[in-house]
């Protein structure tokens, strides 16, 4: 009972710690090498093996693959929708934090945002697609990319809040005194300070919509399907191949993987933000 | 009451120096969000309460709708579907929430122990957060298989299982349960660490003074004060659990028969499997409606842990 902090981060603790990152870690890292396996090495249990190329040659390569389509449908998708909500999320931070709204408004909207958050988006996906089926836009990407975007747009417009607010208003009421319309204001002014929160919440935002798989399973075809859906097509096939399944896994990760190496940073604080706040 | 008084007048004069530039900007920047979340959410709700109270059948392409009156939502009291999905769903918030905020608040301690590694840490323990959900059901339906998966060829070692872990109707739930734990406590772990992290040095450093052992520490002034981000972090996360889909998607599809039926599975067969569109709709806005419900005692839950710190 020394009571110094130090004495804790002794050997139990690494050990704990290190438990939980196998815990995290072999679960991905097993089916990663489930993907270089045969079925047959999978299905024996053998616990080594010699790798093999031949799923990601099946996966990707094959005559009935069609998973670089989804790749791509994935990119368009997430490219597009991270884009069009970044933007709209960006002005409504401004105008909600930086303009004369009375209060009232500002909570209506953020209330609802918050609600809209919270509703399991199966129980919208189907009025989503009567209305784009009305409007004839069922076999396109714009209504999933629309969708993507409103789904993320809560998370982005508190997030960029946040950012927002941490631009100094004496900056802003200089810009003002020296006749800044509000376009100026927001491109010179703003944006300069805000660019990290920016990528933060662009990051979070197109991973999220890459994740997405209800509503994009409810709103594509088979020639606009995106990633998730043709993962889960891969587990529904009566004979399943799970070698296969394993290394569609693995392409389908590396998103994920890129951004953690590479973006820990702005995910952590785009995570903790949106929130806490 | 004066100060009120002069705020109010401020702001009076606040509203008198924008000019009719920046009103128009204020509207403008507002109006992107604004018209996405009405054309989907607002209108999509209204037809949905307007499609619950209807009948839809497709002749031709085209929707021919007739009144059905409350009929959907009396089938909702006697639907055994529905009501599994409900209780279903409650169970699998209420454990796989718990042990998130139990085994992320452990971790988020220990990492907080540590100094050099911490980054190391945290960036492992966020993977989980990024991968696809529907790549995490992948994941474990490989890890889970009762023939080769990882976890019975762990418990063959030490002379246990084999275990039928999606298989057994018992059990398909708790191993729901445990896959969305793995997936959603380095989110609880990362809240948790930043709070931790945000804490008042000087409280510490007063106790560590008094000769307190770590134990009186988490108990008497780390507890204590992590209070509100605790109440704050589970009631959100315990509403959000009400949206799981694609694990459950893919690792049981609701079953075996409905032991790891959940809400949003219910919601999506009525709709995109059976083409129940009225019935579905009101199901929906019945699930709606209980969320808003769960959110209004998640929020006073949040005033009042702001108003008790």
């Amino acid at each position: 009972m020394s009571g110094r902090s130090g004495a804790s981060s002794g050997w139990p603790t690494h050990a704990a710690l290190l438990i939980s990152a196998a815990i995290v870690l072999v679960p991905v890292i097993w089916t990663v090498a489930a993907g270089f396996r045969t079925q047959i090495s999978l299905l024996m249990g053998e616990v080594t093996f010699s790798p093999v190329l031949f799923n990601f040659d099946e996966v990707l390569f094959s005559k009935t693959s069609e998973f670089l389509v989804n790749y791509r449908n994935s990119i368009i998708v997430g490219v597009a929708s991270t884009l069009l909500c970044v933007s709209a999320a960006t002005l409504a931070a401004f105008s909600l934090n930086r303009t004369r709204w009375r209060r009232w408004v500002v909570q209506v909207f953020l209330a609802w945002t918050l609600i809209f958050h919270m509703i399991p988006p199966v129980a919208l996906a189907s009025a989503w697609f009567t209305m784009l089926r009305t409007v004839g836009l069922e076999n396109s990407f714009t209504g999933l990319i629309l969708a993507h975007a409103t789904l993320n747009l809560p998370m982005a417009i508190w997030l960029m809040s946040v950012f927002v607010r941490e631009v100094p208003k004496e900056l802003e009421e200089a810009a003002l005194m020296d006749g800044a319309t509000t376009p100026v204001l927001l491109w010179n002014v703003v944006l300069p300070v805000i660019a990290p929160g920016l990528a933060a919440t662009s990051v979070l935002t197109f991973v999220f919509s890459w994740n997405e798989f209800a509503v994009s399973l409810a709103l594509t075809m088979k020639q606009t399907a995106t990633v998730p859906v043709a993962i889960a097509k891969f587990a529904q096939e009566f004979e399943i191949q799970y070698t296969q399944m394993a290394a569609s896994a693995g392409l389908a990760m590396l998103p994920a993987l890129i951004v953690m190496l590479f973006a820990q940073r702005y995910i952590v604080k785009g995570l903790t933000q949106g929130a806490v706040k | 009451m004066a100060g009120a008084a002069a705020k109010v007048d401020a702001q009076r004069i606040d509203r008198q120096v924008e000019n009719a530039d920046q009103r128009l900007w204020r509207w403008l920047t507002l109006a992107p969000a604004l018209v996405l979340l009405l054309a989907l959410s607002i209108i999509p709700l209204v037809g949905l309460v307007l499609t619950s109270f209807q009948n839809i059948a497709w002749a031709e392409g085209r929707a021919v709708r007739s009144w059905a009156g409350l009929d959907h939502y009396r089938a909702l009291f006697s639907d055994t579907l529905f009501g599994a999905g409900l209780w279903n769903t409650g169970l699998f918030a209420l454990g796989a929430v718990t042990g998130q905020m139990l085994l992320g608040f452990a971790l988020a301690l220990l990492v907080s122990k540590v100094s050099r590694a911490r980054v190391l840490y945290r960036t492992i323990f966020i993977l989980p957060i990024l991968i696809p959900g529907i790549v995490i059901g992948a994941i474990w339906k490989l890890m889970l298989n009762y023939d080769f998966g990882l976890a019975n060829q762990v418990l063959g070692l030490v002379g246990l299982g084999p275990v039928d872990w999606l298989g057994n109707g018992q059990i398909a739930l708790l191993s729901v349960i445990m896959v969305d734990i793995w997936h959603w406590t380095p989110f609880c772990f990362l809240l948790f660490l930043a709070g931790l992290e945000s804490l008042p040095q000087d409280v510490y450093e007063a106790t560590k003074i008094d000769g307190a052992s770590a134990w009186q520490e988490l108990l008497y002034v780390t507890l204590p004060l992590m209070v509100p981000t605790i109440i704050v972090t589970f009631a959100f996360r315990l509403v959000l659990a009400f949206k799981v889909f694609d694990e459950v998607y893919l690792l049981t599809k609701g079953g075996p028969g409905t032991a790891t039926e959940v809400i949003s599975f219910t919601l999506y067969q009525r709709f995109f499997t059976e083409d129940k569109a009225g019935y579905g709709s009101a199901m929906s806005v019945t699930v709606i409606f209980l969320v808003c419900l769960l959110l209004v005692v998640a929020l006073s839950a949040r005033r009042r842990s702001e108003g008790r710190a």
